[in-house]
């Protein structure tokens, strides 16, 4: 069985077609991506008892709130942990863990709504399917680099869409499932839960099976290294532990981390946010079909700004990044004030797109700056900045907003201190993506150290 | 250096179409319905 997971197992052949590759990731990524649609079970696992209404001794909404929170935080303490480790065994082996974890977490999760024992989802889908996440996540990056050192961005960006692109699915596939299995004695959850993880099972174990790595010296037909080493583009390579050491490892930390905090200010609070700024000029099904619009914009963003950063460079792409977004931050409140709806919304997706891009592009940033072979590890230990800014982003947020609501400020209003606050985060990131400049010397890996992990 | 891409044989070329449809018709189906949820914001 070790064999059947073995890294010599999975060296594509020659002639073997990279445009396979991307599908794979694609196919563990569409299924992980669902962890963005996970508040579709929120309100019907407060009824689990009562059915048709909560009932006191049922789940409360602040207790479910943690099995989201866990996940991510599984997320990145998994990536970080287990990047290494994929380094070390390969991608079909992490790709398939991931599968069982993710998989295994749903299923898990499911008896926990049976039996109505609320630590079973934590450890289901929180800690379970939390490492499923992470290592699902980072899993089939470092492969896709190695495989389009020609277009670093625009592969990474085709799998980190597909994570935006699993909410898309993840949320109606939930709706509909619950829909069809609710009954008089069952709201239906346990019971997706048990279709849902056997699906996303043996998805994600047909991209670990389908995952391949490019030979030793492989390169794309017709393409030869650039002669002349771009600035910022390096072709040697610093080791996973030396990473942590260098001063760019944390410039890109906080950078991923306040990215990531800035768009989950408006992703977390789309809905009430709109609805509260345009008072009364924005209905409940509008103010979901402008989530919806975000999300769209997010997956999109995802795509294209990682696809761009290929010919813009990741330290101009970021520039933008931060440079529009806190221009754009700073002008929601005035868009509100004014009642431009349109400007509101354009200004909120290029947000969200900019979020997106943020994600994709960091892998082949990464690439750039600590050279491929370990990449993938050191892309893991990097998502910890996720973990942070998903669980801190969302408090901050609310936090600033009740303040601001029991000290009187209207609600219409308390949206605007928040915001002009993320654009504060982001002109941080904008000065921590100007301090980025070339590893030092010393950290790179000597020519005899060099063995490559992902190939042979 | 090993070169890729060589003429491929009409399997892969069947598989390669198959598999990039087993994951674009399930994001395209998301896709849609996210679309059909975003036009309320337009009514």
């Amino acid at each position: 069985m070790s064999g059947f997971f073995s890294k010599e197992r999975i060296t594509a052949g020659n002639g073997y077609n990279r445009w396979l590759i991307p599908p794979a990731a694609l196919a563990v990524h569409l299924c992980i991506g669902q962890a963005y649609a996970f508040s579709v079970f929120n309100e019907p696992l407060t009824r689990i008892l009562g059915i048709t209404q909560s009932l006191p001794e049922d789940w409360k909404l602040t207790s479910l709130g943690w099995i989201y929170s866990l996940a991510i935080v599984f997320l990145g303490l998994s990536a970080a942990f287990g990047g290494k480790w994929l380094e070390q065994v390969g991608p079909r082996r992490t790709m398939f863990t991931a599968a069982c974890c993710f998989g295994g977490g749903f299923i898990l999760s499911a008896i926990g709504v049976k039996l109505h024992q609320i630590w079973l989802l934590y450890l289901g889908y929180g800690v379970l399917g939390g490492c499923g996440l992470g290592l699902g996540y980072v899993s089939p990056v470092s492969t896709l680099l190695k495989w389009f050192p020609d277009r670093r961005g625009m592969a990474t960006g085709m799998a980190i869409m597909g994570f935006g692109g699993g909410a898309m699915i993840g949320a109606p596939l939930g709706v509909t499932l619950m829909k069809h299995f609710h009954s008089d004695a069952t709201v239906g959850v346990a019971e997706t839960f048990l279709v849902m993880g056997t699906v996303y099972f043996i998805s994600m174990v047909i991209g670990s099976l389908a995952i391949r790595i490019p030979p030793p010296d492989w390169k794309p037909a017709g393409w030869t290294p650039p002669i002349e080493a771009k600035k910022m583009v390096t072709r040697r390579h610093v080791h996973i532990d030396e990473a942590l050491k260098t001063p760019q490892f944390y410039l890109l930390w906080l950078i991923l981390c306040l990215n990531v905090t800035a768009g989950i200010g408006i992703l977390g609070q789309a809905s009430v946010m709109i609805q509260e700024m345009f008072k009364g000029g924005i209905s409940p099904e509008a103010a979901a079909g402008f989530v919806g619009l975000l999300s769209l914009f997010n997956m999109g963003g995802r795509f294209i700004w990682s696809s761009a950063s290929d010919y813009l460079g990741r330290k101009n792409t970021y520039f933008l990044f931060f440079a529009l977004g806190t221009f754009l931050y700073s002008m929601l409140p005035t868009f509100s004030g004014e009642g431009n709806i349109v400007m509101f919304i354009g200004a909120a997706a290029v947000i969200l797109s900019m979020y997106g891009g943020g994600f994709s592009t960091i892998p082949a940033y990464l690439a750039d700056i600590f050279g491929t072979k370990y990449v993938g590890g050191i892309h893991g230990r990097l998502l910890t900045a996720w973990s942070t800014a998903g669980v801190l982003g969302p408090v901050l947020v609310n936090y600033l907003r009740e303040y601001q609501i029991e000290h009187g400020v209207a609600k219409a209003d308390a949206y605007t201190f928040t915001l002009y606050i993320m654009a504060c985060l982001l002109s941080v990131g904008f000065v921590c993506n100007l301090l980025m400049k070339e590893v030092h010397e010393k950290h790179y890996m000597k020519h005899d150290e060099v063995d490559d992990p992902l190939q042979g | 250096m090993i070169k890729s891409e060589q003429p491929q044989s009409e399997s892969h070329a069947v598989l390669l179409v198959l598999f990039w449809a087993y994951v674009l018709i399930p994001l395209g189906w998301g896709v849609f319905q996210t679309l059909k949820k975003a036009l309320a914001l337009f009514h």
